[in-house]
């Protein structure tokens, strides 16, 4: 009985005054502070990686920096990036293209067909992929894989090549198993999660009613995916495939682990190669000279501008594919 | 009574300063990092719990940043300041920088070739030519006139290098540069260089290199030799000046810094003309400015007198750790010479580094 009047109490104090009249007003301003000290901090990091690169980025040039192919710390003390660029959007390209197709059969296989049980499993796998820190992912890449496609894929294809193909040669390059085509290998494996995850939640969220109509019209269940299914849910496919490629963009130790990190310019398929986060992890260290401190800072401003741009055309995209009356 | 009063302050004062605890902070080279912090431990007993030495292994370069912005005591490096630097350091700080070699190590050519458990030979011009592309297969004739009762699979080579900066990087490029004109031309000496041959990859880290090695039949890559010992991996012997085929053993690379050193300490000890010595091996060092009070790292002399404290003892009775962990040892000429330069160090005019080298 006590307790009612204090319930009723509470309910019925009115806020104090200043809270009245200024409540809102103060929300807002802490709100927007907020916001703008994310725009501040984004705005501030580019800046600042600009300032720490600006050495070097001023004695090249602004895209004498970015289209430069000779990367010389030691000697002729010359910095391009274009063969660290090129590495990071083949790379993550690439992976984008192997780990869609299985990202999206492993989805919609859950969503659509699995009995529950293995439903449940096999997401339950896929998010402990997603789990499993990168470094592990390259010791696996090193110990396991490399060894593994040298035997099975690359050697075999490098002799077949030597005797039949001689001109191919030219494009496979040494097949030593620590390469371009490992790296793209073992990025995708690490980028299957992310797209499988938000492809299966997308899917899921597909209107009953959808799925019903298209099966109403006799269509079979392949059908019903193709027809009513994967076009609704494409946005958040969409979605998970750009996060992938967000996160191989900016993916840096199990690549340098795998990739051989070579600089020379024409990449092969086999051959070495390295990616911008590879060389800011890996030179940033020991880097003694000033001009060489500040290519790599320089490398990881023109980093921040690759991840802005793609994710720009990602919002964009992903504003055109949106379906009608969908939310989200 | 006055007197008396200023006596018994200042002798409370010493008696407190004698026994607080001072705390010292080191940044720097990951090479000698296990060998500085069993130094660390020893001292901490050594000192009764007195002298604590935080020590953290952020590679080379780091450790030069961290010593020219005055954040740390001192800094580690695998390479010394080159002139241009102990200028820059003298100019803005009003001290000269001292670089106090502690240890050597070596750099050794590792490789993975079946079937072969003879240890190989290699002279530098050939290990130039590898590392440049020249030489492309293990059935080479350069490298079978080295190794006449040898036989060697006719494998293609691979390279291997260390893709992040590293000393290790530095001394071996610097052999190279040495030993070979073309090398020095088109190559040269660095913590990262840009490698030029078509065969080469590149590894992360020791562990990265030795990896890649393990896994490539025909590969060949250079690691520290602790590193290849602690993980039996083969490597070869190379060449010296005298022209004798030495293996990377402690007392060969003690050896190669039996030479006329300068008084500065600052030299490369690749392609000695040491007759006994490897030739593929670098002195450690210790950054330290002469004149402690101009590092805004100490604060007080006590501080000081502590550090130059355990400056001496590395050099001296800290030396016979290091052979138990693979590290070579000073010659007794490299620790005069750093016992010279430490006796050099002064804190706000005071002559701590004579008082304690004297005692």
């Amino acid at each position: 009985m006590q307790q009612a009047p204090a319930q009723s109490s509470i309910i019925k104090r009115q806020p104090s005054a200043i809270f009245r009249v200024l409540g809102d007003r103060i929300f807002l301003a802490v709100v927007l502070a907020l916001a703008l000290s994310i725009v501040a901090l984004t705005l501030g990091l580019g800046y600042y990686l600009y300032l720490g690169g600006s050495q070097t980025i001023n004695k090249e040039g602004f895209f004498g920096f970015l289209t430069g192919t000779t990367w010389d710390p030691a000697l002729k003390i010359e910095f391009g990036i274009w063969p660290y660029v090129s590495g990071t959007i083949i790379t993550s390209l690439a992976a984008l293209v192997l780990s869609v197709p299985v990202a999206l059969a492993a989805a919609i296989f859950t969503a659509e067909y699995a009995p529950r049980w293995l439903a449940g499993f096999i997401n339950y796998l896929v998010d402990l992929m997603a789990a499993v820190p990168s470094v592990v992912y390259g010791i696996w890449g090193i110990f396991v894989l490399a060894p593994f496609l040298r035997e099975v894929f690359y050697l075999p294809v490098f002799v077949w090549a030597a005797e039949n193909a001689p001109w191919l040669s030219r494009y496979l390059g040494n097949p030593s198993g620590y390469g371009l085509f490992t790296g793209i290998v073992v990025l995708s494996s690490m980028v299957i999660p992310f797209t499988a995850a938000l492809s299966r939640d997308a899917i899921n969220l597909v209107p009953a009613p959808q799925r019903e109509g298209a099966y109403a019209l006799g269509a079979t269940r392949w059908e019903v995916i193709q027809t009513a299914i994967l076009p609704y849910a494409r946005g958040g496919i969409f979605a998970g495939a750009m996060l992938a490629l967000g996160r191989a963009l900016g993916e840096t130790m199990a690549v340098a682990m795998v990739i051989g990190n070579g600089n020379v310019l024409p990449y092969t398929l086999f051959g070495p190669a390295s990616t911008m986060p590879a060389v800011i992890a890996l030179e940033l260290k020991e880097a003694v000279e000033d001009l060489h401190y500040s290519a790599i800072i320089g490398v990881g401003f023109y980093l921040f501008l690759v991840a802005f741009i793609v994710n720009a055309t990602a919002s964009y995209l992903l504003n055109k594919l949106k379906v009608e009356g969908q939310r989200a | 009574m006055k007197k008396m009063l200023i006596t018994a302050i200042a002798l409370v004062s010493l008696a407190t300063s004698a026994l607080a605890q001072v705390s010292l902070t080191g940044a720097g080279a990951t090479f000698p990092f296990p060998v500085l912090s069993k130094y660390f431990d020893e001292y901490l007993k050594v000192t009764n719990n007195q002298v604590r030495v935080n020590y953290q292994s952020i590679g080379s370069g780091g450790g030069q940043r961290q010593f020219i912005e005055q954040t740390v005591h001192f800094g580690v490096s695998d390479n010394p300041f080159n002139d241009q630097q102990m200028a820059d350091i003298r100019k803005n700080t009003g001290s000269p920088a001292l670089n106090i070699p502690f240890v050597l190590g070596a750099v050794v050519p590792t490789y993975n070739l079946p079937g072969v458990t003879q240890r190989l030979n290699f002279t530098g011009e050939v290990l130039a030519d590898i590392f440049l592309g020249n030489i492309k297969n293990w059935n080479d004739p350069a490298i079978a006139a080295l190794n006449p009762n040898v036989r060697i699979p006719p494998l293609p080579i691979t390279v291997v290098h260390r893709s992040d900066g590293s000393g290790t990087t530095f001394v071996w490029t610097d052999y190279l540069t040495k030993v070979s004109p073309e090398w020095a031309q088109k190559v040269g000496r660095g913590n990262s260089v840009n490698w030029i041959p078509a065969n080469k990859v590149g590894g992360r880290g020791n562990e990265g290199v030795a990896g890649v090695v393990r896994n490539t039949p025909g590969a060949i890559g250079y690691n520290e030799v602790t590193y290849a010992v602690q993980n039996n991996i083969q490597f070869g012997a190379v060449r010296n000046r005298a022209g004798r085929f030495m293996v990377a053993e402690l007392p060969a690379i003690t050896a190669a810094a039996n030479v006329v050193l300068p008084g500065d300490a600052r030299v490369s000890l690749t392609n000695t003309q040491a007759p006994d010595g490897y030739p593929v091996s670098s002195f450690a060092y210790m950054l330290v400015y002469e004149q402690l009070d101009k590092n805004k790292a100490f604060k007080s002399e006590a501080e000081a007198r502590a550090f130059v404290q355990l400056l001496k003892w590395i050099v001296t009775e800290g030396q016979k750790f290091n052979e138990p962990l693979t590290y070579a040892r000073l010659t007794d000429a490299a620790q005069a010479r750093a016992l010279a330069m430490i006796s050099r160090i002064t804190y706000q005019g005071k002559p701590i580094g004579k008082e304690v080298v004297g005692q």
